[in-house]
């Protein structure tokens, strides 16, 4: 209970030393500290870290002095923040209305047999995460996949069920990524 | 303050220009069910159950706890259309959660049983949805049930306007909304409650009641919130 | 920047563009990219590199035909522009040297879209003048076009009351839906009483279907931004948000960098222009839910909650952000504010129909040969939009309706295709004009099946502060779940029916009042599917997989064990 513990200073900064909380840090005085700023702080957090951890929720609430519930309310009423890791590789099916009446259920279908995946789930070898969506606003391309932030589109559901399991053969850029990570 | 007036079931009556409809219409004896509404509070317009025709509207429907009175206003607060209203939004609650009242600690003393056996609904067009949904009872006096929980939002805004703590908040939306502790953590390991117990009292159903009861054991009495906000705000302490 | 500086950098412009003999314009608009826009700059790049003086290359905004692209515009000095479709490396470099750099210039005739070709010739381009014409990243380009000079009028030679008048003369309503007449709202907002005060642009648009905001972002940043300074000096304001889907990462950066370029030239920030009007406008991302499209909801977002509606009154006009006045419109409402400015409320109101003037952005997809991004004039027919725009169905197929408003409007069958478009004739069919995505459905498209996507939508976007909208629209979306799959009973039609006028009725906010329109619409033309559906177990559009056992089956089955026994 706050009210019976000794009066702490919130730390300024995070203790782990982690430097991406520095983007954090950034955005939070570019926003002056204002409680308002919250989905502001969430993006870049999300941004910075891929996903929301608990950790960085509780950091966030206590640079902007918000009540815990409060911050991880905002959280998982967008469904633009996520709180678990994503997969090597995204695909995310545009489920608009264009793309529906031009039979994207049907890709959604076919991967979801292909590699026994739920939408919004990752694979248990954490190599694909499936996700639909509301709407791309690629419309004129319907049907519209966005395989790992590039659009595809105007393909029958076989072709971008083969198009996904090339990605995933691909294999892990994970290498490639490890080594982005640490030149940055 | 300044008085209007206004037509409440075809009767001309005076109400003060600040008040709700609902003050206005439950001032003349009539009464009005509602769920998310608890003197006290703010409003949130939620549970629609308080819903009016405004008869010099077309007959809309208001929200009565969060509509003004006006001047010159026209209203009817029953109607078979309104009758049927309530009573489907009755049975929508019923059907979202598991409402089995024979198991339940609040068997008899229900808001929302209340309110099915007093409109009369004897029966759920709905399918039940029957979600999985768990119980906390990790607080070592009170116990959180997913399953009796109608979002009515009572405890969230007790705890924020009253008690401060804001232990409380929604996570999710829509169909998915649970009501939530801290980061969604287990009750008791919850750091910002205070452990006062006002929304176990403002519940108006089963999800938060006291540990230890049994079926039809849980009372709830909320005079509370009227002995704390007239100490707060006028220094009158009216015991009973 | 004051006026004068302004013309200079238009002068300076159009003589800087005059020097090259060729302006070659490829759109770059997301849906362009994403068919490989991006690849024919980097083929054309190192030929362009050596023709430096000659031949400019314009990435622009969208071009319209979003269904053929990447598109590309050829305008040799002196000649009408020739567009070319399905641009690929290949043909880019043919074009180069066939059209762009032969003597006898000869366009390679079977990628050209013809000028002439309804499609362009059925549209009146207003807001859209700029779209696929100028480079959206350089604030010269808008300005050589008379950018920002309605600006410059409006703060030099017109009151904030004048400017409010102008709009309300001009009958602008708002292109959000639900067609509020603007100017009203404006001078709502002007007269409020409060210190500060608050301008909106609402780009959050979650309407499956469209993407008219984002073109028009895309593709002209400044003349959404000039709109709301404008918007600012006329109601008093001196901050703006622009609230942008998180969806759409290139509206974004186009906006940042249309808001710096203004800020530095002194079109925004403090003291605009020279005058004594200080107007800084942010953006705020929006994290992926469509209720946000409501404007309390929105504002509730701006200001880091929960983006979940409050009961009106009180209206935003009185008591929005913060408690402030704030006026909220639409990303495409505020595209128009310059034309009238520029040219007066009284050429503005010739555009149009009676009650609803101006032109609206539809976005024109589903099952239409040509679809894209479209502008026409308020009530032209839907036949017009979808035959000779859209140039009809694919060869074998039929129409049977367009969606107009997305998950909150209805469907138009083909005996009201004749109808004009506007707002007050979609309404009484059960529509609504809604934000301008425009769905074309074909003879393969089961409408109990439609009805039930849009459902899910509207219950997975719904935010659960009301009871008929949140558990509503889940029972409703269960009920067309059994319609679809041929379980239901007649009884469970009447029962739908019924939740659909609690859920109108009852719900908190617009999106839970017109989430029921879909179902409501179809029923009132395409009942005879549901009844299929129901009676005799089928889906005549052939789209829904009836295999589970239908009840009355059932009930035989439990007759004839009665019988044995």
């Amino acid at each position: 209970m706050p009210a019976t513990q000794e009066k702490k200073e919130v730390a300024k900064e995070h203790p782990s030393g982690d430097p991406r909380f520095k983007m954090i840090d950034r955005a939070l005085k570019r926003c002056h500290y204002q409680q308002d700023s919250l989905i502001e702080v969430l993006h870049t957090a999300q941004e910075t870290f891929g996903y929301l951890t608990e950790d960085l929720l509780i950091y966030v609430a206590q640079q902007l002095k918000l009540p815990p519930s409060w911050v991880y309310g905002v959280a998982t009423f967008y469904h633009f923040f996520s709180m678990k890791p994503q997969g090597e590789h995204t695909c995310v099916v545009c489920l608009g209305t264009a793309c529906y009446v031009k039979r994207a259920g049907e890709v959604v279908n076919l991967i979801k047999a292909e590699f026994s995946l739920e939408p919004g789930k990752t694979t248990a070898d954490g190599q694909l995460s499936l996700v639909t969506a509301r709407c791309v606003g690629s419309c004129g391309l319907a049907p519209v996949v966005v395989l790992d932030g590039t659009i595809v589109g105007k393909e029958t559901p076989e072709q971008s069920l083969e198009r996904v399991k090339k990605l995933v053969k691909s294999g892990s850029g994970s290498e490639a990524k490890l080594q982005e990570a640490k030149t940055s | 303050m300044s008085v209007v007036t206004l037509t409440i079931n075809d009767e001309l009556v005076s109400a003060q220009a600040e008040q709700t409809l609902l003050e206005a219409i439950r001032e003349q004896g009539i009464d009005l069910p509602t769920l998310c509404h608890m003197d006290g509070l703010s409003d949130k317009g939620g549970c629609r159950l308080c819903m009016v025709e405004m008869t010099n509207n077309n007959n809309r429907l208001v929200p009565a706890c969060v509509t003004k009175v006006q001047e010159g206003q026209s209203i009817r607060t029953e109607s078979d259309k309104l009758t049927n209203y309530r009573k489907m939004i009755i049975e929508l609650l019923l059907s979202e959660r598991n409402h089995i009242c024979a198991v339940c600690v609040m068997n008899g003393h229900c808001e929302l049983q209340n309110l099915a056996a007093h409109l009369g609904v004897n029966h759920v067009r709905y399918e039940y949805v029957v979600p999985d949904l768990p119980m906390d009872a990790s607080h070592e006096r009170f116990v959180q049930d997913h399953n009796r929980c109608i979002l009515c939002m009572r405890c969230v805004r007790v705890c924020h306007e009253v008690e401060g703590a804001h232990n409380w908040d929604v996570m999710g939306r829509g169909v998915n909304s649970l009501v939530i502790a801290d980061l969604n953590k287990p009750w008791g390991s919850s750091r910002s409650c205070t452990g006062c117990g006002k929304c176990v009292q403002v519940c108006p159903t089963g999800a938060l009641s006291k540990k230890g009861s049994t079926v039809a054991e849980m009372v709830k009495h909320h005079d509370f919130l009227g002995w704390i906000m007239n100490g707060r705000e006028k220094n009158i302490w009216e015991y009973r | 920047m004051n006026r004068p500086e302004l013309q200079a950098m238009a002068e300076q412009e159009l003589e800087r563009q005059k020097k090259f003999r060729c302006r070659v314009m490829c759109c770059t608009s997301t849906a362009c990219v994403s068919s490989g826009a991006n690849s024919l700059y980097e083929t054309l790049k190192p030929k362009l590199e050596k023709l430096k003086e000659d031949v400019e290359f314009v990435p622009t905004g969208c071009m319209g035909l979003c269904g053929r692209g990447p598109l590309m515009t050829v305008q040799l000095q002196g000649q009408e522009p020739v567009i070319y479709e399905n641009v690929t490396p290949e043909l880019a470099l043919e074009i180069l040297d066939k059209h762009i750099l032969a003597h006898k210039p000869t366009p390679i005739k079977d990628k050209v879209l013809p000028n002439d070709w309804p499609f362009f010739t059925k549209q009146t381009r207003v807001v859209l003048a700029n779209s696929g014409a100028v480079d959206p990243e350089r604030l010269e380009d808008y300005v050589s076009r008379g950018g920002y000079s309605a600006l410059a009028h409006a703060l030099r030679e017109m009151t904030p009351r004048d400017v409010c008048h102008e709009l309300i003369d001009s009958g602008l309503r708002g292109r959000g839906g639900a067609g509020f007449p603007t100017g009203l709202k404006w001078n709502m907002v002007r007269k409020a009483a409060g210190d500060r005060k608050y301008v909106v642009a609402n780009g959050d648009e979650g309407d499956p279907g469209a993407y008219m905001d984002r073109t028009l972002m895309e593709s002209d940043p400044h003349r959404v931004l000039e709109g709301m300074a404008i918007a600012g000096y006329a109601v008093g304001a001196e901050q703006g948000y622009v609230y942008v889907r998180g969806e759409y990462p290139l509206a974004i950066k186009r906006l940042e960098k249309a808001i710096r370029a203004a800020e530095r030239k002194g079109l925004l920030g403090s003291r605009v222009m020279e005058s004594g009007f200080n107007f800084r406008i942010d953006i705020r991302i929006g994290a992926g839910a469509f209720v946000c499209g409501e404007e309390t909801a929105l504002m509730a977002s701006i200001m880091g909650k929960r983006g979940q509606p409050v009961i009106r009154p009180p209206y935003p006009a009185e008591s929005g952000l913060w408690g402030c006045p704030t006026l909220i419109n639409n990303v495409e409402t505020y595209g128009n504010i310059t034309p009238i400015i520029n040219q007066g409320a009284a050429w503005y109101s010739q555009i149009g129909t009676a009650k609803s003037k101006g032109t609206k952005i539809f976005a024109l997809t589903g099952n239409v040969i040509n679809s894209g991004l479209i502008e026409v004039p308020m009530g032209i027919t839907l036949r017009e939009i979808v035959f000779d725009i859209g140039g009809g169905m694919v060869p074998g197929r039929t129409y049977k309706a367009a969606q107009t408003g997305g998950p909150s409007g209805g469907c138009i069958p083909t005996e009201h295709l004749d109808t004009p478009v506007d707002y007050e004739s979609l309404k009484a069919l059960g529509s609504m004009m809604g934000s301008g995505g425009l769905i074309v459905m074909d003879n393969t498209t089961c409408m109990p099946n439609i009805a039930k996507f849009f459902m899910e939508f509207c219950m997975d976007e719904s935010c659960g502060k009301c009871v008929p909208c949140r558990v509503g629209t889940m029972q409703m979306h269960r009920l067309l779940e059994h319609i679809t799959n041929g379980s239901a009973t007649e009884d469970d039609l009447k029962r739908l029916e019924e939740l659909c006028l609690l859920v109108r009725d009852t719900s908190l906010c617009g999106l839970g009042n017109s989430s029921p329109n879909p179902i409501l619409s179809t029923l009132r033309y395409f009942r005879h599917e549901y009844e299929a559906h129901i009676r005799e177990h089928k889906c005549l559009a052939g789209e829904c997989n009836i295999t589970e056992v239908p009840v009355l089956e059932l009930a035989e089955i439990k007759h004839k064990t009665v019988e044995v026994s």
